[in-house]
């Protein structure tokens, strides 16, 4: 079976900086990747890869046993990609129904927007997705007034309207409460669940070890190695973190 | 944020539909605040001036001379809501004359005026369009701030209107002959003027535009965060491309009907435009910072610009007063802009 994602020796480079150099990287039907590296170690940059927003220096991205040629971000989006980015990418001045379906509004042929079903559709979501009760919460709120959580809520709700194939969570975990993290948790075992593939990133090992298959670990733009959660324990795990953090090598 | 009550979690459905003074204040509320000046200030003048104010006559003048630079208003609000700027727009407006006397001098084999008079105007508005999206490729090729390169573009298209009309001023007498003067600066009943029409057609269809449109929603995002707009697959580039374009063409339809309203063309044409222009943007309620701004505000923000002119010399002020009128009402409605966004948050 063909994976559902896979870069063949993909380099990226920004002028001078190498920020990743020939990787190599899977992502299985029903598997949920947890990536792992220090800061600057390429993490941002491979997913933003896999996204569409940056093109390869050099390598190959294959969707479904497929190559694609210049992947940008709508071309992503049709194969399925959707992406709850660190920076949460949300437009805090507008309403929340415009920030659901950011660059993807629902239109007619003539681009005028359907603004009612849009709404509905908003809080559809927030209630039955995210569990959004609050009344404060409404289609017509300002986003600037959410909480991180909320926006958050924001972001992942986002990602789940469209019937992502393949859902990749950059940090998701920055700037929630305890609470808020463990709805997180559930959220990402809930892709497992429906079939589909995620990838996780996260600066915290326990987060990343609770949810992946698998564990792909980032060291300064080149991968420094992997492993089948269920083959190591979070202790050892840990120790080599370190260890690539000090050394670049795992053992 | 506020939390309301726990026992109206239940409700939320019910609540949704329920009117929210807060809400509406906090939706409306630059158009509310910029209303209610409007307002004040009108019953300040009849009462001040109400042998003026009170007749038909001055509404009639406002609505004559409003729209030349009111249209221009309503494509410079979605570049500022983009976070983008526009100051070339007084010679666009001029360039797109010049572009009109250029086609009309070049067709004198076609016999029917009406014919001759319309494809200069058509010329006039393809060049403005096209002098926008040249200012917009200046701006998202380079990645130049757009204030500096327009003021750049500014001065470049000024000095072509010099050069090609020779700084020579004259006459359009020949457009009364052509249908396309009383449909763009007619009187309709021998009062009410039609470029006032024109004037809230393109407020109307501007508003559908950014607030029912993709494009619209595309321009706020941009001027909000254009980083998320990136992300989520907005092509921004092209988005603020098509603004300028946008500013390009109504600046060249401004030219005309301002040309064809005095049937004369001077080349220092749309120069005393670009303050009051910008001015009724911002006094309407659009943020210099990008991503938030109203048609209704600027649309408003540009007849109270109208009536302070007419306004202080009717009220027995002279002319002197004028500015410093103007400039007081601008910097209190941007103050109170400022204070009803924070209040908002």
């Amino acid at each position: 079976m063909d994976y559902r994602l896979e870069l063949r020796n993909v380099s990226k480079s920004f002028g001078e900086v190498q920020a990743l150099e020939n990787i190599n990287f899977q992502l299985g039907q029903n598997e949920i990747v947890g990536l792992l590296g220090d800061n600057g170690a390429g993490k941002s940059t491979l997913i933003k890869i896999i996204t569409g927003f940056y093109q390869p220096t050099s390598g190959e991205i294959l969707f479904n046993g497929q190559k694609i040629d210049h992947l940008t971000v709508p071309r992503a989006r049709q194969l399925g990609v959707e992406t709850v980015y660190q920076e949460r990418a949300l437009a805090e001045l507008q309403t929340l129904w415009r920030n659901i379906f950011l660059g993807r509004e629902l239109t007619n042929k003539w681009g005028l927007l359907d603004v009612p079903k849009m709404r509905d559709e908003t809080y559809r979501l927030m209630n039955q997705s995210m569990g959004f009760t609050s009344s404060a919460i409404d289609p017509e709120s300002y986003v600037r007034t959410f909480s991180g959580g909320e926006k958050q809520g924001v972001a992942i709700v986002r990602a789940l309207y469209f019937d992502a194939e393949i859902i990749i969570l950059d940090e998701p975990t920055m700037g929630l409460s305890l609470k808020e993290t463990a709805r997180l948790i559930t959220f990402v075992r809930d892709i497992k669940r429906a079939g589909k593939s995620a990838v996780f990133i996260d600066h915290n090992v326990v987060h990343v070890y609770n949810v992946a298959d698998r564990i792909v670990v980032i060291d300064r733009g080149r991968i420094a190695g992997e492993f089948i959660t269920r083959d190591i324990t979070l202790d050892v795990l840990m120790e080599k973190m370190i260890r690539v953090a000090e050394t670049g090598n795992l053992d | 944020m506020t939390h309301t009550d726990e026992s109206t979690h239940g409700a939320s459905r019910a609540n949704r539909k329920a009117f929210s003074l807060k809400r509406f204040a906090r939706t409306y509320g630059p158009q509310l605040g910029i209303l209610g000046v409007f307002f004040g200030l009108w019953i300040i003048f009849i009462i001040a001036a109400p042998t003026t104010f009170l007749k038909p006559q001055i509404y009639n003048a406002f609505m004559s001379t409003v729209p030349f630079f009111a249209i221009m208003a309503i494509p410079l609000t979605m570049v500022v809501i983009a976070g983008e700027m526009d100051l070339s727009f007084p010679s666009i407006m001029a360039m797109g004359m010049v572009a009109f006397l250029l086609t009309y001098g070049a067709t004198p084999g076609i016999a029917n005026i009406s014919v001759r008079v319309m494809l200069s105007f058509l010329a006039a508005l393809v060049t403005g369009t096209l002098i926008g999206w040249i200012n917009g490729l200046i701006i998202v090729r380079f990645g130049i701030p757009s204030l500096v390169a327009t003021i750049g573009t500014q001065f470049f298209w000024r000095g072509a209107v010099l050069v090609l009309s020779q700084g020579k001023s004259g006459t359009l007498s020949y457009v009364k002959e052509s249908f396309l003067h009383p449909a763009l600066v007619g009187k309709i009943g021998g009062t009410f003027p039609t470029q006032m029409i024109w004037l809230i057609v393109i407020a109307i269809v501007g508003w559908v535009l950014l607030n029912r449109h993709k494009f619209g929603a595309h321009i706020y995002l941009i001027g909000d965060n254009a980083n998320s707009a990136e992300l989520m697959g907005i092509n921004t580039k092209r988005v603020r491309v098509q603004a300028f374009m946008l500013i390009g063409l109504f600046s060249a339809f401004a030219g005309v009907i301002a040309s064809f309203h005095v049937v004369y063309f001077w080349p220092s044409l749309g120069e005393g435009h670009l303050l009051s222009t910008l001015a009724s943007v911002f006094l309407g309620g659009t943020s210099v910072f990008g991503g938030t701004g109203t048609i209704l505000g600027t649309f408003i923000g540009a007849f109270i610009i109208g009536a302070i002119e007419a306004a202080t010399v009717a009220v027995g002020l002279t002319g002197f007063w004028t500015e410093l009128i103007y400039g007081l009402i601008i910097v209190l409605s941007v103050i109170m802009h400022a204070y009803l966004r924070k209040r908002a948050e």
